[in-house]
């Protein structure tokens, strides 16, 4: 976070002592001029390929192959021929490929944090002390299950699947995989993931992650392409799994598509979450959750805190807060230590952040953002915020998966859950109040997967994660995220 | 004098109509069909909205009433049921069944104030926070029932007892309609179980596009193109979907926990600690 400094009226960036830049090497981290697809504990070059760029200078970073058909039928072919010896090895077995694997992110964590902002945009702070730390935390936290699935809850013997189809975002490249790759693993079934169009490079150093680890050729299959390429992957019928996060247009694709087959499916969708404060809150903790809850990630999160509904006795004192604490939000280089907002993952994803903002403003609703300098090239947009809001408009509505926050009032309790019930996701919502029993009767009415109380954002291996309603289903993460993979 | 017997006494006969919001109202359409003898009312697309509307509208308040309080009036079921033993049977339905059913609803009735603590729990999460993983029930779901006594109470028990309201679509009208004769004189509220006598192929498309039912169970659907179907069409609003098994049906062993889970959501709550 930007260092405390005195605040002034008007544009305080003025009297603000300037940052040095604070860059992150990228020497740390390799990029190879192209990548081939990992299929069967090896790299092959698929036929087409398409490019991946830095989105915070548009510069292109490497090639990547494009799987098609025919590749993910190879890489399912090796899933399945992998699949009976690693789900007949005992689980302790498993359970030290993946305590290696744990290991070797940990050893590599600088490296593939400066990865993996360079191919997202995300701030190295956040890749660095959120995603990277995370991702080696899930690794180690299933490696433990592996041999303890009896002990799970889900039936003395609970066995494998079989073959997962795993399909992730680009919002948390690496951390997306882990999520999905860690449980499967553990629980002795073997994987092809794609990872998403626009991030494609951290699930491709994660497959030499394996190969570190010795892992058997075929539990981990690698595809990198666009939609089609997930669509061929999900609608194979070798597959017994599918495991999905990104959109609930997708989604819902995706459930019409396993219609009336034998394989498993969950889904973690979009989110639209509330994030509610009473007239009791500590203002300055909640300016803080809300920042966190809008603006961590570039607001590129599916559980982010994207409705603002504020008590309206004390309206204008967390507004006016809220404000000051944006002007002091530092947009910028991703590999810049003290950068705070880093660049919007794609040109596309920028243009759906600035039309759904356009409608925002036509619709009525009061529009602000700090002073602020974007940089000439690359995908920028400077954190927002919308007052007027109203649950018709469609930034109440939609989500808008960028740096935009739209703000609601309330008056009563009743009316702050009504209000945040109001939307058919259910992903996630936060609860601002200094009290308990406030916060259990509001936490027992919201229709949400995830609530943080007086905090927001925070993930851990151990807890279920997922969401209720249109926000998709299945959890991951703790013994929950096991019953995906068990028969 | 001519010797003059007493007259036959005409027994009463039952008219089977649909069970929705805790009333027993005949089908908006007016139609029936003879089953077995009896003119049993044919449930239409405007019936399952209104079963819909009337398990929506009960749904918070049977969530929100205490967990030992769905178990007693669960185990009220029981009794309820244990009491019309013989008018189940005299419907065909075999007298070990009928006892199977009372004990299923007995299990499931202890369930209640059971399962959050079996699928629930404190998560040790690396950071000052508590954080708590507690299920919750997903809300309406949309049954087709199987044919059998057993399996009927086999799907509505474990969908109730967590907190869900449910509109079943039953292909045994009489056996399923005195069920819910049970269920109205079991202090189970008005809408907490709706049931719809008629054609799944005719009515439970319109349970599985419905935006407000939240959960479709496909058990008792025994053609796979017809459950297919319905499973694309919950896609619209990605329902959760129970499909059904490949191996036939038998309800008379232990259930486990799956017929609950499928319909459970898990809500996981995150507050720091601090002096």
């Amino acid at each position: 976070m930007a260092a405390a400094h005195p605040h002034h009226e008007g544009n305080p960036r003025d009297d603000m002592f300037e940052y040095a830049p604070a860059p992150e090497s990228r020497s740390v981290v390799e990029i190879a001029p192209s990548y081939g697809l990992f299929i069967d504990g090896a790299f092959d070059a698929g036929k087409d390929t398409f490019k991946t760029v830095n989105p915070a200078t548009e510069e292109v970073l490497t090639e990547v192959a494009l799987a098609g058909p025919e590749d993910v039928d190879r890489a399912v072919a090796a899933a399945r021929r992998a699949s009976g010896p690693w789900s007949a090895l005992p689980g302790s077995e498993r359970a030290k490929y993946l305590f290696r694997i744990a290991r070797i992110i940990q050893e590599r964590s600088r490296e593939l944090a400066v990865l993996e902002s360079l191919d997202n945009g995300k701030p190295i702070r956040e890749s660095r002390d959120v995603d990277l730390p995370l991702v080696a935390a899930h690794f180690f936290y299933y490696a433990g299950w592996a041999d303890k699935l009896a002990y799970a809850g889900f039936g003395p013997e609970p066995r494998p699947l079989g073959v997962a189809a795993q399909v992730i975002p680009w919002n948390f490249p690496l951390l997306m995989l882990a999520w999905k790759i860690a449980p499967a693993l553990a629980t002795g079934n073997t994987v092809v993931l794609k990872p998403a169009e626009t991030t494609p490079l951290s699930a491709l150093f994660f497959a030499d992650v394996c190969r570190q680890a010795e892992l058997p050729a075929g539990v981990v299959n690698i595809v990198t392409g666009a939609g089609d390429t997930g669509r061929h992957l999900v609608e194979h019928p070798g597959v017994h799994k599918v495991a999905f996060t990104g959109s609930t247009e997708v989604g819902r694709e995706i459930a019409g598509s396993v219609a009336g087959t034998a394989k498993r499916l969950t889904l973690e969708l979009g989110g639209k979450a509330a994030n509610i404060v009473f007239d009791d809150a500590p203002v300055d903790q909640a300016v803080e959750g809300i920042v966190n809850g809008i603006f961590f990630n570039q607001g590129h999160v599916c559980c982010a805190g994207s409705r603002l509904l504020i008590q309206e006795s004390v309206y204008d004192e967390v507004l006016e807060a809220l404000k000051r604490r944006m002007t002091t939000l530092r947009v910028g280089d991703p590999l810049d230590k003290n950068t705070d907002i880093g660049a919007i993952n794609s040109a596309a994803q920028l243009a759906r952040i600035r039309e759904l903002s356009d409608v925002g403003a036509q619709e009525g609703a009061q529009r602000w953002s700090p002073p602020c300098e974007l940089p000439d090239h690359g995908f920028w947009f400077a954190p927002t915020l919308f007052t007027g809001v109203t649950q018709a408009h469609r930034i109440a509505r939609e989500e808008i998966f960028g740096p935009v926050l739209s703000v609601l009032t309330f008056r009563t309790p009743a009316e702050a859950v009504e209000k945040a019930n109001n939307t058919p996701y259910g992903l996630s919502a936060g609860i601002w109040t200094e009290k308990g029993s406030r916060i259990l009767a509001v936490a027992d009415k919201l229709r949400a997967g995830v609530v943080w109380a007086n905090t927001f954002n925070k993930f851990d291996p151990t807890s279920p994660f997922g969401g209720y309603k249109e926000s998709g289903y299945g959890r991951e993460g703790g013994r929950h995220g096991l019953e995906a993979y068990l028969a | 004098m001519p010797e003059t017997s007493a007259p036959a006494r005409l027994s009463v006969r039952k008219t089977y109509k649909l069970f929705v919001g805790g009333a027993f109202p005949r089908s908006e359409s007016g139609r029936t069909q003879l089953v077995d003898g009896d003119n049993v009312a044919l449930a239409s697309r405007k019936d399952a909205r209104d079963a819909v509307g009337a398990a929506r509208k009960v749904q918070p308040a049977w969530a929100g009433a205490t967990a030992y309080n769905r178990g007693q009036v669960l185990y009220r079921v029981a009794e309820m049921l244990q009491g019309r033993r013989a008018e189940f049977v005299a419907l065909g339905v075999p007298a070990a069944e009928v006892d199977a059913a009372v004990d299923r609803w007995v299990w499931y009735a202890g369930w209640a104030d059971k399962i959050a603590q079996v699928h629930g729990g404190a998560n040790p999460v690396a950071g000052p926070f508590f954080n708590l993983s507690a299920p919750e029930p997903t809300g309406v779901v949309a049954v087709i029932a199987p044919a059998s006594f057993l399996g009927l109470v086999s799907v509505i028990a474990p969908a109730v007892v967590t907190g869900n309201t449910v509109v079943v679509v039953a292909t045994t009208p009489q056996a399923a309609i005195t069920l819910g004769e049970v269920l109205a004189t079991s202090d189970v509220p008005g809408g907490v179980v709706n049931v719809l006598t008629g054609r799944p192929a005719e009515i439970a498309p319109w349970l599985a596009s419905h935006d407000d039912v939240n959960a479709l169970d496909l058990t008792g659907v025994d053609d796979p193109e017809l459950a297919a179907d319905l499973e694309r069409a919950a896609a619209g609003s990605l329902k959760r979907v129970i499909r059904p098994t490949t191996t036939p049906l038998d309800f008379t062993g232990d259930p486990g926990l799956r017929p609950m889970t499928a319909l459970l959501e898990t809500k996981t709550v995150w507050h720091p600690k601090g002096f």
